[in-house]
């Protein structure tokens, strides 16, 4: 009985070795020589595998970094430069900081100023009501409010908005991945530049119709009237069929816009001050800020243009 | 045993309501809207100018392309303008907009029939060409187009669709009781286009008097022969009519040229006998205007361009409060949310059904009972294609043949969940499509 065990554990225990053996040299065989320096980058990265990077995941983005050797192009959207300048100590290389961005909805949109014209019964998703038709309401522009956004963050930065109908996005949260501007049939996301204590001015549209048109289905309607354009002391404002767009590189979120834009399309956010004592802002201050992101150079800048703004308002 | 095709497909209940009203001419409009892409393929361009002064049946838009179609005008009158109007998806799409007054034809158009004997395949096509005539069973596609194949392929049998699948629907179903000699003169003018010796008339048999009629013209006739079919939807379908017909079936990706089969409705059908022989453009098509809650369901003939609220007002009905308007059938016509759009080539009919009957139930999760798979007419998972372009899988989409569907709403109709299947498929084919597209400009 006991040379039973014995044998057994002997013929196993040398099968066992053998196995090894072979495993060793097949293993030094076929080794797959990769740039160690790819863990360490792949280490150094967030791991959320957004794809906001424009790669296929973390790993592929690391790869790519190693073997190109070059950061000019490229940001980790979710690490931001910190992560980037850590990539940059691992592979000896150079980075330039870059500026943080966060996905803003421009629509306007609200159940008062675009009243339904019409009920939709499909499948719940803003892609198929697109492609089904022109829209619950009036404008063939404006947000759907199915929610693919919402469906597609997953950084749970964005949310629908029960009062409004539309998408609201969480700037703390926001890691400015693209993946809801992917997901927009209406291509209403944008990317735009964070400004200190996530201060916005943006033009909350894209009706492309005439005035008269847009302005019947939307009382947020941007007409096209170029009155901002002309205001505008940055050239940050151009104006494309009927519709004006904001450069977020180059506003320095002065305000004079707002005040001309006759149809409110022009919004203002997360102001600490409101903009003219005793009129109504067209949208409120959403939420208590809880961390400012520094920026110094373009604190001074804010402040002196919303004081010159001031005056002129006044007088 | 009476024909059909092989896989699949559904019995909705007919509503034939209009079945027993002759064909109405509808007053006419006073202002129309004439859409300058009622086609697939490239849009029309405009050769009028505002303040121009047509007639009815003058070229007011000319094909932009091969695969496009001519547009004449379908009242006299003068054009007002060029702006958009909504289309049946609501986007506004660029109109030729004419005002009437009265009612003055081109003086090309005749009133007593040509002799067609002596007409060349060559002059027919390019009547049929200059006529402008698409496909008028909703598909829209130009039938010059469809009349010459590409080479090396040949046409061996013309097939006619009388089908009419479609519930509610009856205006080809009239067209072929009250039209049925135009018809055959159109069907043997087809043949010739073609070269073909031989032709089919499917009709299905709920529509007895039509078969009966056009059985009795086609007594003496070797060449034509009318074939009853068996009543299942999606029948009307290219590739299932073909199939019903011939037995043969369209290879998934090819053209149904592939099994010698070329097929044309009743209404294309009719208007190449009034383009070649009258020299009459098509101008003015049968639309069905029916619903439960009309007074007076009928079958008009409408000039393109009229808005659809004509239509309805005409059939006794004021206003619309709830429910669905339907430019199309109750399967694959569209809900439209404005009545302002116009009658364009290819519409066959327009539906109003009430709340109760249109919307839609409470979407809940999939039981894998199969019956999508069953009634689906292509012998495709409607289910796991659903599934799928759900996950954005678009290569396992691919892989199992969206592209292959018709779109014929079979299997959201008989899901018992009441799964909206056939939205996300064609979300599906709308993405794999726009792969298969920029991987074939890449190879080139």
């Amino acid at each position: 009985m006991n040379t039973v065990i014995i044998y057994s554990i002997i013929i196993l225990s040398s099968i066992g070795i053998m196995a090894a053996v072979i495993l060793y040299f097949v293993a030094q065989k076929f080794k797959v020589h990769e740039n160690p320096k790819i863990d360490e980058v792949e280490k150094a990265l967030p791991g959320a595998n957004c794809g906001g990077c424009g790669f296929a995941g973390c790993r592929a983005f690391a790869e790519v970094c190693v073997k190109d050797n070059d950061l000019s192009d490229k940001l980790c959207s979710v690490g931001g430069n910190e992560t980037m300048e850590n990539i940059a100590g691992i592979l000896n290389l150079k980075v330039e900081k870059k500026a943080p961005r966060v996905a803003v909805v421009r629509c306007n949109g609200t159940c008062e100023n675009r009243p339904k014209t019409s009920h939709f019964d499909g499948a719940s998703s803003c892609a198929v009501e697109a492609s089904i038709y022109s829209g619950d309401t009036g404008c063939q522009f404006g947000c759907l409010g199915e929610g693919d956004c919402v469906a597609a963050c997953n950084f749970d930065a964005i949310h629908m908005n029960p009062e409004t109908g539309l998408p609201e996005v969480n700037d703390d949260k926001c890691v400015a991945c693209g993946a809801c501007v992917e997901a927009c049939p209406r291509n209403l996301i944008e990317l735009r530049k964070k400004a200190p204590r996530n201060m916005k001015v943006y033009v909350a549209c894209r009706n492309e119709e005439k005035g008269g048109v847009g302005r019947k289905s939307c009382k947020a309607a941007c007409i096209g009237c170029g009155k901002c354009v002309q205001v505008c002391p940055f050239d940050a404002i151009t104006l494309k069929d009927n519709l004006a767009y904001i450069d977020s590189d180059k506003c320095r979120l002065c305000r004079k816009c707002v005040v001309v834009c006759p149809t409110h399309a022009i919004i203002d956010v997360n102001f600490p001050k409101p903009l003219i004592k005793g009129t109504p802002k067209p949208k409120p201050v959403k939420k208590p800020l809880t961390e400012t992101v520094p920026k110094p150079a373009a604190k001074p800048e804010t402040k002196e243009t919303e004081k010159t703004e001031k005056k002129e308002v006044t007088v | 045993m009476l024909k059909t095709f092989k896989i699949g497909g559904i019995h909705p209940a007919g509503n034939k309501l209009s079945a027993g009203k002759p064909i109405e001419k509808l007053p006419l409009p006073k202002i129309v809207f004439i859409p300058i892409a009622q086609h697939i393929g490239a849009p029309a361009k405009p050769i009028v100018q505002i303040g121009d002064k047509v007639k009815a049946g003058q070229l007011i838009a000319q094909a932009g392309g091969f695969v496009s179609a001519n547009i004449h005008s379908s009242v006299s009158g003068t054009v007002k303008k060029f702006a958009p109007a909504p289309d049946s998806g609501g986007y506004p799409k660029q109109c030729i907009v004419i005002e009437r007054e009265g009612d003055e034809w081109e003086e090309s158009i005749l009133n007593k029939e040509e002799n067609g004997d002596a007409l060349d395949s060559k002059t027919i096509i390019d009547r049929i060409k200059q006529a402008g005539i698409v496909g008028m069973g909703g598909a829209t596609f130009p039938t010059h187009v469809k009349l010459m194949p590409p080479p090396g392929k040949k046409a061996e049998i013309l097939i006619i669709n009388g089908v009419e699948c479609e519930p509610y629907l009856t205006a080809d179903h009239r067209l072929m009781l009250e039209k049925g000699e135009e018809i055959i003169k159109g069907i043997h003018l087809l043949m010739k286009a073609l070269n073909v010796k031989k032709s089919c008339i499917g009709i299905e048999n709920n529509k007895q008097d039509a078969i009966k009629h056009l059985t009795e013209l086609t007594s003496g006739d070797p060449e034509v022969t009318v074939v009853p079919l068996k009543m299942k939807y999606p029948q009307g379908g290219e590739k299932q009519l073909i199939n019903a017909i011939t037995g043969r079936e369209v290879p998934s990706g090819a053209l149904p040229i592939e099994t010698g089969a070329v097929v044309s409705n009743v209404g294309t059908t009719f208007a190449v006998y009034e383009a070649v022989l009258k020299n009459k453009p098509l101008f003015e098509r049968v639309v069905t205007v029916t619903g439960k809650r009309l007074s007076k369901p009928s079958n008009f003939l409408v000039r393109i361009g009229t808005p659809i609220k004509e239509l309805i007002e005409a059939a006794g009905v004021s206003s619309i409060e709830g429910g669905k308007v339907i430019c199309g059938g109750p399967m694959m016509g569209r809900a439209v949310n404005s009545t302002d759009i116009p009658v364009s080539k290819g519409t066959s009919g327009v539906l109003l059904l009430p709340e109760e009957e249109s919307k839609r139930g409470q979407e809940q999760d999939c039981i894998r009972c199969g019956r999508c798979i069953t009634v689906c007419p292509m012998g495709l998972e409607p289910y796991l294609l659903a599934t799928v372009s759900l996950k954005k899988q678009w290569d396992v989409a691919e892989e199992h043949n969206v592209m292959d569907c018709i779109e014929c709403g079979s299997c959201s109709f008989t899901c018992p969940t009441n799964r909206p299947l056939l939205d996300y498929i064609r979300q599906g084919k709308k993405n794999v499509g726009g792969i298969l597209r920029a991987r074939k400009i890449k190879k080139q």
